[in-house]
């Protein structure tokens, strides 16, 4: 079984849909001889050219709407923006016109591109290159949200992104970059909002994001040893999202705990935990729901600060065990 | 728009500094240089968590920069900052070494890191790891000084790269139209990252752009340190007297890569061999008649002193886990 690396998925992914299909091209900061802050464009210049591979000067807003605009015209743009952080910057661009652009000209255009952009702590980036801040595209009707959590789901994802006609937002994790795992060569598509359960178990549903599913399914491990039965899915797509297998599992189950990197408050768990409650599942509940998520904190630069500001694999586990077990 | 190469008012300044004023200057740049060769030991020893942007090769721009401004002026820095932090008024190396090394009798308490070391005491209201964050600040900064009528200004510093966001011509517009006394400080070492300055603009200096909104802009050798002082120094007074910002470009370059990971592909050994010929600190130290012993001397002395400052911050307290919380609001 060949494995890659969830960066050389994603560059797999690119460089197949850029061979295949003249409209794809990317844009963004360093992403042409520098390979991108993180590697995913690394040699794709040699291959495409900077007519295909383009470096932009320091300028988010108009990268983006450069996206918009070629997206407009029959293009299907790839924009990388170097930090999520950064993402704020394009926010205009993104969330008044290419969210809208579809349902204010009554359905008549599409804005088919996708925005990569690498979200999460754990490098010692501190609070201005560290955030995940998916929800609040996920509050955004118009833009789609995807968070893969590995190599294969990176490389099925983005393929499935590209040919998608609406704005995507592609929410990589700094520290999933190297990660392995099996990465078919072909060209495949994994569907958008399609929800996985990545591990079966009986006893506790955890709906889990980005890096904290490598997390959760650790925890499970572990939590197994102890006679714990963990189910692990991942929403892989956070808008718009599949809840079928999240209620099944919780009817199964009994019981469930969210987990993501992004600060609790207004986060992503919230709307997955409302969705539990307005279900069928809720009948199921034998525990309260919980959320574990981001301390409602900046992300601080000392090492330890910043591990105790996000989920790590023995708070999942300690959070798995009461829920499970009582104390809550 | 003038262009000044290098001032040839030196001998004018050294006379009005004298030698002790001059030999302090060379020693601040020695201790940035000493600052962040260390800083780069630390970092390839694997003791620095995160990343840092070394601005060695662009001693003289911080020096000459802070030079004619006053402890009661503000300064607003940028990502590559540790040069203009030890420059600016009452900083302090051992506290910037902690905050370096993430502990908490750092100046952010290990919170911040090299990117946002601050010093708000001491008016130095911080590096920012956003390119071009601090430039709508200082619009705000120059119209408190504006509104609360003293004879402040601001230096806000940034990079090249930074001209190229939306939020430096919203800003120097508005610094203009209101007169506020805003310096805004252009490091252009050459690149933004990957993408060089040739690439980046179709126009010959950066400081030309000061003409679209209608503000003096001037471009001076960032590696001469009297020039870099010149030119702050007009533009400071030029701020104080109410008549509002200048563009200054101090052309500078980085010895270094970007940031610790940086193959640097984009640019050859011969263009940066070229520009070490150029060193601001051994430029500086030919003007004021030193020789390469006393300049070795004063080298040692700056190490020493760095030595100190990591033993400081070294045995310096980890910040507690249980403070995490802390800080969030007033
Ligand atoms: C808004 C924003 N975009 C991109 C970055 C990533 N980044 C950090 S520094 C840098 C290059 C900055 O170049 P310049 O302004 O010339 O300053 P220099 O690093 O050369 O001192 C880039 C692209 C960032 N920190 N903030
Ligand atoms: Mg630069």
């Amino acid at each position: 079984m060949r494995e890659l690396t969830y960066a050389e998925a994603l560059r797999e992914a690119l460089r197949q849909t850029m061979h295949a299909d003249p409209t794809v091209f990317m844009i963004g900061e360093d992403i042409g001889v520098y390979g991108g802050a993180f590697g995913v464009s690394a040699g794709l210049i040699d291959e495409f050219g900077p007519e295909r591979i383009i470096d932009t000067p320091i300028s988010e807003a108009a990268l983006t709407g450069a996206c918009i605009g070629a997206a407009l015209t029959g293009m299907r743009p790839v924009g990388e923006i170097q930090f999520m952080d950064f993402i704020t910057l394009a926010m205009e661009q993104l969330v008044l016109q290419a969210a809208k652009i579809r349902f204010m000209f009554g359905g008549k255009a599409k804005v088919p591109f996708v925005l990569r952009t690498p979200a999460g702590s754990g490098t010692g980036a501190a609070a201005q290159h560290s955030q995940s801040l998916e929800n609040w595209f996920v509050h955004v009707p118009g833009l789609k949200v995807v968070m893969p959590s590995t190599p294969y789901d990176a490389k099925g994802l983005l393929r499935a992104a590209i040919y998608d006609d609406n704005p995507v937002i592609f929410v990589e994790h700094k520290l999933l970059y190297k990660t392995k795992g099996y990465v078919p060569e072909e060209p495949y598509e994994i569907p958008l909002s399609q929800s996985k359960v990545v591990r079966e178990g009986t006893d506790l549903t955890i709906v889990a994001t980005s890096i904290m599913v490598q997390r959760s399914l650790q925890a499970a491990e572990i939590l197994a040893q102890v006679g714990i039965q963990v189910e692990v899915i991942d929403p892989r797509t956070l808008k718009p999202l599949d809840m079928n297998p999240i209620v099944a599992s919780v009817k199964k189950t009994g019981r469930v705990m969210v987990v993501h990197e992004a600060v609790k408050t207004g986060g992503f768990g919230g709307e997955v935990v409302a969705r539990i409650m307005e279900s069928e599942a809720f009948d199921y509940l034998e525990a309260p729901v919980r959320r574990l998520a981001g301390l409602d904190i900046p992300i601080p630069y000392n090492r330890t600060l910043e591990s105790h500001a996000v989920p790590q694999v023995d708070n999942i586990v300690d959070e798995a065990r009461k829920l499970v077990r009582g104390g809550y | 728009m003038t262009t000044i190469i290098e001032t040839s008012n030196y001998p004018a300044y050294l006379q009005e500094w004298g030698q002790e004023k001059a030999l302090d200057l060379l020693r601040k740049m020695l201790l940035i240089r000493a600052f962040e060769e260390k800083a780069e030991e630390l970092y390839a020893l694997g003791q620095v968590h995160g990343t840092m942007h070394l601005s060695i090769g662009q001693e003289a721009s911080a020096v000459g920069a802070s030079l004619p401004l006053r402890p009661t002026d503000y300064l607003l820095n940028h990502h590559r900052g540790h040069g203009h932090c030890l420059s600016w008024h009452g900083s302090n190396v051992d506290l910037m070494m902690a905050e370096f090394l993430g502990k908490e009798t750092g100046y952010c308490r290990g919170r911040g890191g090299s990117m946002h070391i601050a010093n708000v005491e001491s008016n130095n209201l911080g590096a920012n790891g956003i390119v071009g964050g601090g430039i709508p600040i200082a619009v705000g900064v120059g119209l408190s000084i504006k509104l609360r009528k003293t004879d402040q200004v601001v230096l806000v510093v940034f990079g090249d790269g930074a001209t190229n966001e939306g939020a430096f011509h919203e800003s120097l517009n508005m610094a203009s139209i209101w007169k506020l006394p805003v310096i805004y400080y252009i490091e252009n070492n050459q690149y933004a990252m990957s993408m060089p300055v040739k690439k980046a603009f179709n126009i010959e200096r950066l400081s030309q752009r000061a003409c679209a909104y209608g503000i003096p802009g001037v471009s001076v050798d960032g590696n001469d340190l009297f020039s870099v002082y010149e030119a702050v120094k007009e533009a400071a007074n030029r701020a104080r007297s109410g008549h509002g910002p200048t563009l200054v470009e101090a052309l500078t370059y980085r010895w270094r890569g970007h940031s610790k990971s940086d193959r640097q592909a984009y640019r050859t050994r011969e263009e940066v061999k070229a520009w070490q010929k150029k060193d601001p600190i051994k430029r500086f130290a030919k003007k004021i008649g030193l020789d390469e012993k006393a300049l070795d001397d004063l080298q040692q002395e700056a190490r020493k002193r760095i030595e100190q400052a990591v033993a400081f911050a070294e045995s310096s307290p980890e910040p507690d886990v249980a403070t995490i919380m802390e800080g969030v609001y007033a």
